[in-house]
């Protein structure tokens, strides 16, 4: 666990797989011959995020490089990720970042009508610029007190 | 496309999807692919060519989505075709890219709606608009589907598609209920497209025998709601729907427009003239 602690996301080098929910289960799976094998089930953020391919090989380069070779790394789609499995602790690390976190998926308003807090200022006075922000995860916003723009990462 | 299949082996193939049912599933797995590959094909188009900035990365991030959602589809649709021997032609051992690169436009089973040209920014917004909510729509049954795999794509892919139908129905009130121009060139765009929706909801064999089998969606329970929505929409956009449309089209069963060809061309020039060249 604490290898791909080290793993972070590389287009927001601050969260690691962990922090993002990307990483669903490790496994030890005996049955597998000769000796056993590690399942690393992942799951992707949204279905054509190209993050994913590069997460996957850096964390088979995080396993080899700590001794680590009998392992698989299993995409599983379902259930669909969603930013509620997000840690605390990684929305803090998001929020430092400049990046707005986002609400939980249990309040619809937090869908389609999200309450977006300026990151930098606090402020609440802030507007939606584009629905697509520079990843697919991201929207972009603005600040009306410290008009200053801003990601939004998706309530998804 | 990057090959990730190397890396993940994600789609187990349950042992009674051999035979027929096998067939119409793989088909009913590469129409959806297929549907998702050429829309998000075309919309990529736009990337770099966008109105403005941030409308260019909304098309690219669309296009994104749809391209990531016919991946996990041509990943399924090769395990069956693997596991049911169900290969065909020169390949011995399908992927997700041998998929995507090496079939001929007769083989491609998208709807033609898909592969028309992007046309000015309005054109394309109302296909993507029509495209989304049908998308939206088949998804949110397929999630119920009893193939687990199919289910679970649908399930992860609506969650994008959300954003699609949001985006994009709010660009058609805009620009229906905007200047006379932008009205003018969406009523001259819903002409040309109508007649090409009505192929959504005509199933081909392979929908059939899948809506038999409780995997696929039965397309033609679609219509009613798909014309609600975009009625809807369209009145909000002071935009006249437009008569029921009755022409033939039969992009499900391979009989493509030349505009294919041209996106295939490109799309898979490299590799069909590098087989299995990797970044």
């Amino acid at each position: 666990m604490s290898i791909l602690e080290s793993v972070m996301d590389p287009e927001i080098p601050v969260l690691s797989v962990i922090d993002l929910g990307i990483l669903r289960d490790v496994k030890y799976e005996s049955s597998v011959k000769p000796s056993g094998e590690w399942h690393i089930m992942i799951t992707p953020t949204y279905s054509g995020c190209p993050a994913m391919d590069v997460i996957a090989i850096n964390i088979r380069m995080a396993l080899l490089q700590n001794g680590f070779h009998n392992f698989k790394i299993i995409q599983q789609l379902a259930p669909a990720w969603t930013t509620d499995w997000m840690t605390n602790e990684g929305k803090e690390k998001l929020r430092a970042y400049g990046i707005a976190t986002p609400g939980i998926t249990l309040d619809k308003k937090n869908l389609e009508h999200p309450e977006v807090i300026c990151p930098l200022c606090r402020s609440v006075r802030t507007t939606l610029i584009s629905q697509f922000g520079s990843t697919a995860c991201k929207a972009l916003y603005q600040c009306f007190d410290c008009k200053e723009p801003f990601d939004y990462f998706k309530c998804h | 496309m990057e090959k990730a299949s190397d890396l993940f082996k994600s789609s187990e193939v349950p042992g009674h999807l051999a035979g027929n049912i096998g067939k119409s599933l793989s088909s009913y797995c590469l129409h959806l692919a297929d549907n998702s590959l050429i829309m998000g094909q075309r919309l990529s188009e736009w990337t770099g060519h966008g109105p403005m900035l941030e409308q260019d990365i909304a098309m690219s991030n669309i296009a994104l989505d749809l391209i990531g959602q016919s991946r996990n589809f041509y990943q399924y649709a090769a395990a069956i075709l693997n596991a049911g021997n169900m290969n065909t032609k020169n390949v011995n051992d399908s992927t997700e890219d041998t998929l995507a690169y090496f079939r001929d436009s007769g083989e491609f089973k998208n709807i033609i709606l898909t592969e028309l040209p992007n046309g000015d920014w309005g054109q394309t917004i109302l296909k993507l608009f029509f495209f989304s909510t049908y998308q939206y729509l088949l998804y949110q049954r397929l999630s119920d589907s009893s193939d687990k795999q199919l289910a679970a794509i649908a399930a992860k892919s609506i969650k994008e598609v959300t954003y699609h139908v949001r985006w994009s129905s709010e660009w058609v009130v805009r620009l229906g209920d905007g200047t006379e121009e932008s009205k003018q060139r969406m009523e001259t765009s819903l002409d040309y497209l109508w007649n090409y929706t009505s192929e959504m909801f005509v199933p081909r064999e392979f929908e059939i025998a899948c809506t038999e089998n409780k995997y696929g969606v039965d397309v033609v329970s679609l219509a009613t709601d798909w014309n609600k929505e975009v009625g809807d929409i369209l009145a909000e956009a002071t935009l006249k729907k437009p008569e029921a449309g009755s022409i033939q089209i039969h992009g499900k069963k391979g009989i493509h427009t030349p505009y294919l060809d041209e996106i295939l061309s490109e799309m898979q020039h490299l590799q069909r003239t590098y087989p299995g060249l990797q970044w």
